[in-house]
């Protein structure tokens, strides 16, 4: 589903991304874990196409298509999410009308009419119900005065109601409560099936218990340096990263 | 235009008004007798002292009026010149709401399409006009009265004051309904000079809405310049409304000079989408303890449009608040003029006066000059400003268009974004909509709704 080799990025000039291997398929669930600034958030932006990022080598296929010539909003529409780490206001825009303008720019995509009232609707009820999400919320405007904890959900509650084919969530666990946490990771849970896959950028193991990943990769100094099963991220709660700071990066092939 | 109705200088602008004045006497029948012809006699000799301000002029220093000047426009007295229906004035006032309406067209009542029957006890909704004819002293305590002249543009308006609206309210009165006044103009044959006279004068503990309408439906380069005097009494709330939308070929100037009494609430929003040359001056002295003054301000700006906003509070008494929120959005080659003036005198003690005014540019060639003008002479005082221009925000673009939405779309949700600070201030709900509707238009982009 995505092949990336070789990737780097600059952010205003100074190298982010030094050579980024990465592989996954359908059906996956990747977990990416490092220290601060290493370049996690980066990675995630320039997969879904922030252009203050700016690739200086390297390519990235999605499902056959080289997705460093595609706008954000194309790759929006051939499947790619990213659950922001800090998701942005909107005023004077509501999270319905946000969410439908999305919607419908997706179907038309692919050649479907407008979704109706009513079908709008009774997904908003399905989709909010299944986060818990206070409907209140959907007529507010977008993160507008959301608290921390409501504006990640509502990062969820798009990737439930645009059903991607590959979600990328950026430290979606911080900012919930435990209890948030279980019902979004369990929201991401129902949205996971054979045919899409879930990158999740996350500092704690506590995530993993829920979203159970199948590779746990290392992100330090823009390179990935270690990769291995869920078992490493115990190893990481229980250890941190000096132990492996100095590993050689790993060629990674799946 | 022939060439031999070009001007060159200012004050031979001035001279082509003065010219125009005993023809324009001539025309006011009755009226040559009424008080207010006193008023406007004096400000025709003001007049004739004065010159149009340049750029030398310290409040004019960004504006230059000269395209004005290069016509000779001819003072509207008539209305019934175009044919108005129904319909078209339909389609300019605002709906979905219940409201008294006063028409005009070229600045001259319109009695036909207006609507202010069935009024409730002791109100007065009436054009300037019928006024001066039926009831001239009761306009005379008002008008000229609050507004003094300070220029050639607002000596002209009273000069040949002729019609406008004026919303007399008497004490306690709580109005049910907006007032709306729809200014409609068109000049079809001739460049006119069309001059409303506003008078609003809100009683003691009264509350009231109006909405003035500015608009032009197509034609000829013309002048509209306005002056409005407005007096909130002890304890009233005025909330006004003024959205103009005028030809892009037409010049507007507008004074608008406030009074505040004791306790009261003025609330000025200014929705600025129209007009290729555009002056406001909007003027309050806050006279009395215990003032709350609002300006909320939204200018539109594109092609190669001018739009200067100048705006004064005057804090006179102390415990007073002043707030105000200018929000320009400007693209193309178009020029903008910010100039907030707070002068806080020195009884004015425990004074709140706050000033903000951010402006986004869409092009790299539109243009903002701001000057936030702050004289303090009390000691005990809360003052703050603050101006801000930028761009669109690119992070928050980058999230919409990671939602499948196009780029045309995510611009224009940042746009109502930007705006909806000004606009959710409106208070009859019915507005906002019809409101942000007009700011895509204006700016030729997608619109987006929440309906
Ligand atoms: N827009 C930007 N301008 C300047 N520097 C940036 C920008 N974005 C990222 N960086 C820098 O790039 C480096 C990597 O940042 P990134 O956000 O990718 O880290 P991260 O791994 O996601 O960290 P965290 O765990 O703290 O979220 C940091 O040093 C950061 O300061
Ligand atoms: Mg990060």
């Amino acid at each position: 589903m995505l092949s990336i080799k070789n990737l780097k990025a600059n952010v205003e000039g100074k190298e982010i991304l030094k050579g980024i291997d990465l592989s996954v398929n359908k059906g996956e669930v990747h977990a990416i874990m490092g220290p601060n600034g290493s370049g996690k958030s980066t990675l995630a932006n320039v997969l879904a196409g922030n252009k203050s990022y700016e690739v200086t080598e390297g390519e990235i296929i999605f499902e056959g298509k080289n997705l460093l010539e595609m706008e954000p909003e194309d790759r929006a529409r051939d499947g790619i999410f990213l659950a922001f780490q800090y998701p942005i206001e909107i005023a004077g825009i509501s999270n319905a009308t946000f969410l439908k303008t999305a919607l419908n720019e997706i179907r038309k995509y692919y050649g479907q009419p407008e979704i109706g009232t009513k079908e709008f609707m009774d997904l908003i009820r399905e989709k909010s119900k299944l986060l818990g999400m206070d409907e209140a919320l959907i007529s507010r405007y977008v993160n507008v005065g959301f608290s921390g904890g409501e504006k990640k959900r509502n990062e969820i509650f798009q990737l439930l109601m645009l059903n991607p084919k590959l979600a990328l969530l950026d430290e979606t666990d911080s900012g919930l409560d435990i209890d948030a946490l279980k019902i979004v990771a369990n929201g991401v849970n129902l949205f996971k099936n054979q045919n899409n896959a879930v990158i999740v950028v996350t500092h704690y193991q506590r995530l993993l218990n829920y979203i159970i990943p199948d590779f746990v990769h290392v992100l330090y100094k823009g390179k990935i340096i270690k990769s291995g099963g869920k078992e490493l991220a115990l190893e990481l709660e229980e250890k941190g990263y000096d132990w492996i700071k100095n590993e050689e990066p790993v060629e990674q092939n799946l | 235009m022939s060439e031999t109705n070009k001007k060159q200088s200012a004050s031979s602008g001035i001279e082509w008004y003065l010219e125009k004045f005993s023809s324009f006497e001539n025309k006011l029948n009755g009226r040559f007798q009424s008080p207010i012809h006193e008023i406007r006699k004096k400000a025709a000799g003001l007049l004739f002292g004065m010159d149009f301000p340049t750029i030398k002029n310290e409040e004019w220093k960004y504006t230059n009026i000269s395209p004005i000047l290069k016509f000779n426009f001819i003072p509207s007295v008539n209305a019934d010149v175009v044919n108005v229906t129904k319909e078209h004035i339909d389609s300019y006032v605002f709906n979905d709401f219940d409201y008294h309406l006063l028409v005009f067209v070229n600045g001259i009542y319109f009695r036909e399409l207006s609507r202010a029957e069935n009024l409730q006890d002791g109100i007065i909704i009436d054009s300037f006009g019928n006024l001066e004819k039926n009831n001239p002293e009761l306009l005379k305590k008002y008008v000229n009265k609050f507004s003094i002249i300070d220029n050639a543009f607002n000596a002209l308006n009273t000069a040949f004051a002729y019609d406008g609206a004026v919303v007399i309210i008497p004490d306690n009165l709580i109005v049910e309904k907006p007032i709306q006044i729809l200014f409609l103009n068109v000049s079809e044959k001739e460049n006119l000079l069309i001059q409303p006279r506003n008078l609003v004068v809100a009683g003691k503990n009264s509350q009231s809405k109006i909405i003035i309408n500015y608009r032009g439906a197509g034609g000829k380069e013309y002048f509209d310049n306005i002056v409005t005097e407005i007096l909130a009494d002890e304890n009233s709330v005025v909330d006004f409304y003024k959205v103009q939308k005028e030809n892009e070929n037409a010049f507007h100037i507008e004074k608008v000079q406030a009074v505040q009494k004791r306790s009261s609430v003025f609330n000025h929003y200014n929705f600025v989408f129209g007009g290729s040359l555009v002056r406001n001056d909007i003027n309050s002295i806050l006279d009395g303890e215990g003032i709350e003054c609002h300006y909320y301000g939204l200018y539109l700006t594109n092609k190669k449009r001018h739009v200067d906003n100048h705006t004064f509070v005057e804090h006179a008494k102390p415990n007073c608040m002043s707030n105000e929120l200018y929000k320009g959005i400007m693209d193309d080659e178009s020029r903008g003029v910010f100039n907030g003036k707070i002068l806080v005198r020195k009884d004015a003690q425990k004074t709140n006066a706050y000033q903000s005014n951010k402006a986004i540019l869409l092009s790299e060639k539109a243009r903002l000059d701001t000057k936030p003008q702050l004289e303090i002479f009390a000691d005990d005082v809360k003052c703050s400003h603050g101006a801000a221009i930028g761009s669109l925000d690119e992070l928050s673009e980058f999230y919409i268009r990671s939602r499948g939405v196009p780029e045309d779309i995510a611009k224009s949700m940042l746009i109502r974004a930007f705006a909806s600070d000004v606009i959710e201030q409106t208070k009859i709900e019915e507005l906002k909509e019809q409101l942000n509707h007009i700011v895509f238009e204006q700016l030729h982009r997608k619109e987006v709704t929440n309906k």
